[in-house]
C-alpha cells in the first residue's frame, strides 16, 4: 500500500517542468524554515511560561526518589504520599533521623555513593564549600521562583563558597516557612486578667510579674542539655531593641557583622531581668523540649518562647485553649519582628533524580492539595507566590493566629534567621552554654555577646 | 659392606638424631604455624578493627580536615590546640574528676559490700543481692540515663524523698545545675559499676584460704584487722581489675554523659569523648576531634598501666 503512495507521488512530480520543480523546491523550504522557526519560537515560549510536566522532570519509567528527612515532621511524609497519589509513577524511599543525626550524618551522606535526591538539610555553608549541594539556580528560571518574595529565599542563597549566604546562588528550598513567637494559656491568662495580646514589651513584663505574684509559672521554657532554649526569647528581645537587618547579616557572615552590639547588649540585660525575677520555670537548664511541652499542656506555665511547627499540635490537643502572639515591639505601634525560617531541603549534588526532586520543591510551593497539607498538617505558611491564596483553616485556632502574624511580619519585614544557624558550630559550642551560664547567674550579659562574637569569628574564618 | 655394617648403628643413630631434630624442628614449626593460623582471624580483626582506626586516628590528628575537602598538614598544631584550648583542658579534667565516682566509689563500697555479705548474709541472700547489684550491668546504659534523669528531675524521687523528710530547702534540678551536674553523673556511674566490682570482689574473696580468718580470729584479730590483714591483701588482683576497668570508663564515658546532660549545662559535664564526638561531627574538626582521642588514649594507658604492672608483680611475687 505504502509502495503504491510513492509511486503515485513520483509520476505526479515527473509532470512538472524542471525548473518549476526548482522553484517549488526553493520555497518549500523557505516556508519548512519559517514553520520550524515558528515552531521553536513557541517551544521557547512555552518553555519559559510553562514548567516542564512530571514526565520531562521525573521520566516516563516509574523512579523511586531518595528521601533524607527528619524524624517529628508529619507533613513532608503527608506530602510525599500525596505527591505519589497524583503521579503514581513516582514513589518514595524515606530515611528518617533526628535532627542531630542528620546534622553529622550529612557530609557523609551526601558525599556517598548513594546520596539522597532529596534531604532536610543542616546549616548548608559547609555543604556548599564542599561541593556536595545541588546548584538551584536552574530551576530557579525553569519553574520562575522569582514569583517568589525574594526574602522567603534569601536564607537559602550563598556564595559558592557558602559564605556569606542572603545573596548568590540558590541551594536549597524551604517546604514551609516557619513563624516563632509566644503562646500562651488562655485559662490562666485568664486568672491573670489578661484578655488581649500585650502590645508592648512593658505590658509583657506586667503581665509576667502579675503570673508571678498569682503564683503561676510566667515562662515555662526549654534550655537543658545541648538545647539552649533561652535564644528564642533571646532573639526576640533583640528584635524589639533593634532591627532585624544586622542580626540578619550577622546570621548570614556578612563582613564585619557583629552580634555585640548596644541593642543586643539591652536585649541580653532584659532576658537576664527576667531570669533574675524567677519568671523563668526553675529548672530551666534541666528542661528538654519535650518536657517544656508536656508542662505547658499540663497547665505548668503562662507562655512559651516557640514556633508555629506546634499550631497544628495545640489545635488538636488543646483546641481553643492556646493564644498566640508576636513579641510585642518597645512602643506601641511599633513594627514587629520573628524568627522566620524555611524548612530547607536541598538536592544532592550527585543526586540520581534532581530534576525530580526539583519538580517536587515546586509542587510542594504551588499545588492546592500539597499547600492545604502544609497548613493542616505542618501549621506553617506554606510560601510560594503571593499571588496563591493561603489555605483556609478553621476560625479562631492557633494556626489561623500564627498565619495571620506571618502576614503581618511579611507586611513589615521583620523575618529574621535563627541566630542559631550562623554558623554550623555556634549553637553548641557557643550560644547553648552561653545562655546556660545566663540562667545560672554565671556570666554577665556583655560576656555572653563577647564569648559567642569571639567564637563566631574563628569559626568562619575555619570555615566551621 | 663390613664398614657399612659396623658403622651402621652409629650412623642410624646419627641419622635418626638428625631426623628426629629434624622432625622436632619441622612438628615445632607446624605448632607454629598452626597456632598463628589458630590466632590469625582475631588478629586480622584485631588489626582492621583497632590497629588500622588507631594509626589513621594518629593521622588525622595531624591534618585539618572537615571530614569531606582535602585535608590540610598542620603538624602537631592540634595537640598544641588539645593543651591550651581551656575548654578541651576542662573536659580532660571533669574525666579525671569522674574517676572518684566511677572508680573511687564502687571499688571502696564493693568491698565493703562483699565483705558484709561473706560474713553474714545467708547463701541464699548472697546470691540475691549479688543479682539485685549486678542488675544495672544487664541495664543498657542508655535506659539507665534516662531513668536516671527522671529521679534526679526537679519531681523526681531524690526531691520527693529530700521534700518528705524536710530537706525541701536543698532540692533542685540535680543535672542542671552547674554545681552538681557533675557529682549527679558520677552518681549515675558508680550506680552501674557498683555491682560489677562487688560480684568480681566477692569472686576473688571465694579464693581466699578460709583457714587463714580462722588463724586470725585465733589470734584475735577483729573484723577491721581481718579485713585489712586477709581480705585486702588477697583481694589486690580483682581491685587490680576493677580500678583498671572502671577508671578507663570513667575517661571514656560518653553514654551516659550524652543521654543525661549532654555535656551541659554550660560544658560543666563535658567529657573528652562527647567532646570528640561534637569536634568531629558537628564542629567538623577531625584533626583536633582525632588529637583529642589520641591524648585521651595515651592519658587512659598512662593511668592503667602502672595499675597493671603493680598487680602483676604482685602476683608474680
Amino acid at each position: 500500500m505504502q509502495g503504491r503512495l510513492d509511486a503515485v507521488k513520483r509520476r505526479r512530480l515527473a509532470l512538472v517542468p524542471s525548473r518549476t520543480r526548482l522553484l517549488l523546491t526553493l520555497l518549500a523550504a523557505v516556508g519548512l524554515a519559517a514553520v520550524a522557526f515558528a515552531a521553536s519560537s513557541a517551544a521557547s515560549a512555552a518553555r519559559t511560561a510553562a514548567p516542564p510536566s512530571v514526565t520531562a522532570a521525573c521520566g516516563s519509567k516509574p523512579v523511586t526518589l531518595q528521601g533524607y528527612f527528619e524524624t517529628g515532621f508529619p507533613d513532608i511524609i503527608d506530602l510525599t504520599k500525596e505527591f505519589t497519589r497524583q503521579y503514581p509513577k513516582v514513589k518514595w524511599h524515606i530515611r528518617q533521623d533526628q535532627f542531630a543525626v542528620i546534622t553529622q550524618n550529612a557530609p557523609l551522606t551526601l558525599s556517598g555513593p548513594n546520596p539522597p535526591d532529596l534531604m532536610r538539610l543542616p546549616q548548608v555553608s559547609g555543604l556548599i564549600h564542599d561541593h556536595l549541594l545541588k546548584n538551584l539556580d536552574r530551576y530557579y528560571k525553569r519553574y520562575r521562583w522569582d514569583r517568589f518574595p525574594a526574602s522567603q529565599l534569601a536564607s537559602l542563597r550563598a556564595a559558592p563558597s557558602g559564605r556569606p549566604r542572603g545573596t548568590g546562588s540558590l541551594w536549597a528550598m524551604g517546604v514551609n516557612y516557619s513563624l516563632t513567637g509566644v503562646f500562651y494559656n488562655k485559662t490562666l491568662a485568664a486568672k491573670i486578667g489578661m484578655t488581649t495580646a500585650p502590645t508592648t514589651l512593658a505590658q509583657l513584663d506586667a503581665l509576667l510579674a502579675k503570673a508571678k505574684t498569682a503564683g503561676i509559672t510566667p515562662i515555662v521554657q526549654f534550655n537543658g542539655g545541648a538545647t539552649g532554649g533561652l535564644l528564642f526569647p533571646l532573639q526576640q528581645l533583640m528584635s524589639v531593641y533593634g532591627p532585624p537587618g544586622p542580626i540578619n547579616n550577622w546570621i548570614f557572615n556578612k563582613p564585619a557583622a557583629n552580634i555585640n552590639t548596644p541593642s543586643n547588649l539591652a536585649a541580653v540585660k532584659h532576658l537576664q531581668q527576667w531570669i533574675k525575677a524567677g519568671y523563668f520555670n526553675t529548672d530551666a537548664n534541666a528542661t528538654d523540649y519535650p518536657t517544656m511541652m508536656s508542662k505547658f499542656q499540663h497547665g505548668d506555665g503562662l507562655l512559651i518562647f516557640d514556633g508555629d511547627w506546634e499550631s497544628g499540635n495545640f489545635d488538636k490537643t488543646m483546641p481553643k485553649q492556646i493564644g498566640f502572639f508576636l513579641m510585642p515591639p518597645l512602643k506601641a505601634g511599633g513594627t514587629h519582628a520573628a524568627m522566620s525560617a524555611p524548612l530547607s531541603y536541598g538536592v544532592a549534588a550527585k543526586a540520581k533524580h534532581a530534576d525530580c526532586a526539583a519538580f517536587f520543591l515546586n509542587w510542594v510551593a504551588t499545588n492546592p492539595k500539597a499547600r492545604k497539607i502544609n497548613v493542616a498538617v505542618g501549621g506553617s505558611n506554606p510560601g510560594g507566590p503571593p499571588s496563591l491564596p493561603i489555605p483556609t483553616v478553621k476560625p479562631g485556632s492557633v494556626t489561623a493566629q500564627t498565619l495571620v502574624a506571618g502576614k503581618v511580619v511579611a507586611a513589615q519585614n521583620g523575618a529574621m534567621d535563627f541566630i542559631a544557624n550562623a554558623t554550623g558550630a555556634i549553637y553548641a559550642q557557643s550560644w547553648t552554654p552561653a545562655v546556660q551560664k545566663l540562667f545560672a547567674g554565671q556570666i554577665a550579659p556583655e560576656d555572653v555577646l563577647k564569648t559567642v562574637q569571639s567564637d563566631y569569628e574563628k569559626q568562619v574564618a575555619s570555615g566551621g | 659392606m663390613t664398614e657399612t655394617t659396623t658403622s651402621s648403628p652409629r650412623k642410624y643413630r646419627a641419622v635418626s638424631r638428625a631426623s628426629a631434630s629434624r622432625a622436632l624442628r619441622v612438628g615445632a614449626r607446624d605448632v607454629r604455624l598452626s597456632g598463628w593460623l589458630f590466632v590469625l582471624p582475631a588478629l586480622a580483626a584485631y588489626g582492621l578493627f583497632v590497629l588500622w582506626p588507631l594509626i589513621q586516628t594518629f593521622k588525622y590528628s595531624l591534618y585539618s580536615w572537615d571530614g569531606v575537602a582535602p585535608a590540610q598538614w598542620v603538624g602537631f598544631d592540634n595537640y598544641k590546640t588539645v593543651f591550651t584550648d581551656h575548654e578541651l583542658v576542662g573536659t580532660l579534667k571533669h574525666a579525671f574528676q569522674l574517676i572518684i565516682f566511677f572508680s573511687g566509689i564502687p571499688v571502696v563500697l564493693g568491698l565493703v559490700v562483699a565483705s558484709v555479705m561473706r560474713r553474714v548474709a545467708s547463701p541464699r541472700i548472697s546470691s540475691t543481692a549479688r543479682a539485685v547489684l549486678f542488675l544495672p550491668q544487664v541495664v543498657p546504659l542508655v535506659a539507665a540515663g534516662i531513668a536516671w534523669s527522671w529521679v534526679l528531675s526537679t519531681s523526681g524521687v531524690v526531691n520527693q524523698a529530700l521534700s518528705a523528710v524536710g530537706l525541701g530547702g536543698v532540692t533542685r534540678a540535680w543535672l542542671g545545675d552547674f554545681g552538681t551536674a557533675l557529682p549527679a553523673v558520677g552518681v549515675i556511674g558508680a550506680w552501674v559499676l557498683l555491682g560489677l566490682c562487688t560480684v568480681l570482689l566477692l569472686a576473688g574473696m571465694s579464693k581466699i584460704d578460709p583457714s587463714l580468718y580462722e588463724a586470725a580470729q585465733i589470734d584475735g584479730a577483729g573484723v577491721v584487722r581481718e579485713f585489712f590483714s586477709i581480705t585486702l591483701p588477697g583481694l589486690r588482683q580483682e581491685i587490680g581489675v576493677c580500678v583498671t576497668v572502671t577508671v578507663i570508663a570513667a575517661l571514656s564515658a560518653f553514654d551516659i554523659v550524652y543521654i543525661s546532660t549532654r555535656g551541659g549545662p554550660g560544658n560543666a559535664t563535658m567529657v573528652p569523648g562527647l567532646k570528640i564526638y561534637q569536634l568531629a561531627f558537628f564542629n567538623r574538626e577531625v584533626g583536633v576531634a582525632s588529637a583529642l582521642a589520641v591524648v585521651l588514649m595515651v592519658l587512659v594507658l598512662v593511668c592503667i598501666l602502672p595499675i597493671q604492672w603493680l598487680t602483676r608483680k604482685e602476683s608474680e611475687a
